[in-house]
């Protein structure tokens, strides 16, 4: 009996193994960032160049940054979600338009709609290399403390707004 | 004639793109060689920085290049990258509580199968020795022997 039971036993360990790594995306890499301060900066607007716009502007607040580019397909994907959650006005989304030439994205903000209070224009990629942006989109809540809350790298579906980014935008002004 | 020194010029600018951001002094080409293949591209994640043609790459060499010169050590230039990008960054993982199964993992299954391994081994040795057969067993042998040979004949 014990004969059938440890190779048994064996493939079933590795059944549950192999079956939790078919549902961990590799993409997803746990940032180091998550309840560290923001990344300071300080960059010109992307519709006004002459003013700046810094992330301390935004202190006292919850918002949401969003790391997007008009080269980037799967931005296209996000946006329309993007553009409902603005209209909510649940929490400011301010836009971070990285390594994108400038025309190219007021153009893309002007065919699909612009849900930003306002886009942040990192034109070298700079900023976006101090937030560990690697894979656009990528989204970063941060609290009224300037506290970077939570990650989501890749595209925001309706389900992340509604399971994730709500629920912690409640809890995050309830506490503070 | 011509044409061969245009495909020379052709290939050399393959050979300029493909090298990437480079520095001029070899000093300097060397630390940053060594960096940039302990560092884990993270759009092609099976990539060194070094090897990776991802703009992302290109721009983290940029970065390292540029600390070089501001005079940044190894280890802070590594430092900055994974306060950054994290662990992952890093080709070989840190030593760390979460990555002791990474480290210690494949020694501790060797370890495991060998005794496994040898327990088998001492298990049959003792179920099989080699001792002579008993009468009884012996004449229980020839006569199965005598059966076939006399089957086979």
């Amino acid at each position: 009996m014990n004969r059938y039971l440890l190779p048994l036993g064996i493939f079933a360990v590795i059944a549950v193994f192999l079956a939790i790594g078919l549902g961990l995306d590799p993409r997803e890499v746990p940032s180091p960032l998550i309840d560290k301060p923001a990344p300071a900066f300080s960059l010109p607007r992307l519709h006004q160049p002459a003013e700046t716009f810094s992330h301390a502007d935004m202190k006292g607040k919850v918002w949401l940054l969003n790391v997007w580019a008009s080269w980037c397909v799967a931005c296209r994907e996000e946006h329309p979600v993007l553009v409902e959650f603005a209209k909510t006005g649940v929490i400011p989304v301010i836009g971070l338009n990285y390594k994108d030439e400038r025309r190219d994205g007021l153009r893309w903000l002007a065919q699909f709609g612009d849900p930003y209070e306002l886009s942040a224009f990192d034109y070298d990629g700079r900023i976006g290399i101090d937030y560990g942006v690697y894979g656009v989109p990528e989204s970063f809540l941060i609290d009224k403390n300037g506290v970077i809350r939570y990650k989501r790298i890749g595209v925001i579906t309706p389900e992340i707004i509604r399971d994730k980014i709500i629920p912690l935008v409640r809890q995050l002004n309830g506490n503070a | 004639m011509r044409s061969l020194a245009a495909l020379a010029a052709v290939l050399l600018a393959f050979a300029a793109h493909a090298a990437g951001p480079q520095a001029s002094d070899p000093a300097l080409d060397k630390r940053v060689a060594a960096l940039t293949q302990d560092l884990r591209c993270l759009v092609c994640q099976n990539q060194t920085i070094a090897d990776s043609q991802a703009p992302l790459a290109i721009d983290l060499k940029n970065q390292v290049i540029e600390k070089i010169k501001q005079g940044a050590s190894d280890q802070e230039i590594v430092d900055y990258m994974v306060a950054r990008y994290g662990d992952f960054v890093l080709y070989r993982p840190p030593l760390k509580a979460t990555t002791l199964a990474l480290w210690f993992g494949p020694a501790a299954l060797f370890v495991l199968a060998l005794f496994v391994l040898f327990r088998n081994l001492a298990r049959r040795r003792r179920e099989s020795p080699d001792a002579p057969l008993s009468e009884a067993e012996r004449k229980r042998a020839e006569a199965l022997l005598g059966k076939t040979e006399k089957e086979s004949k």
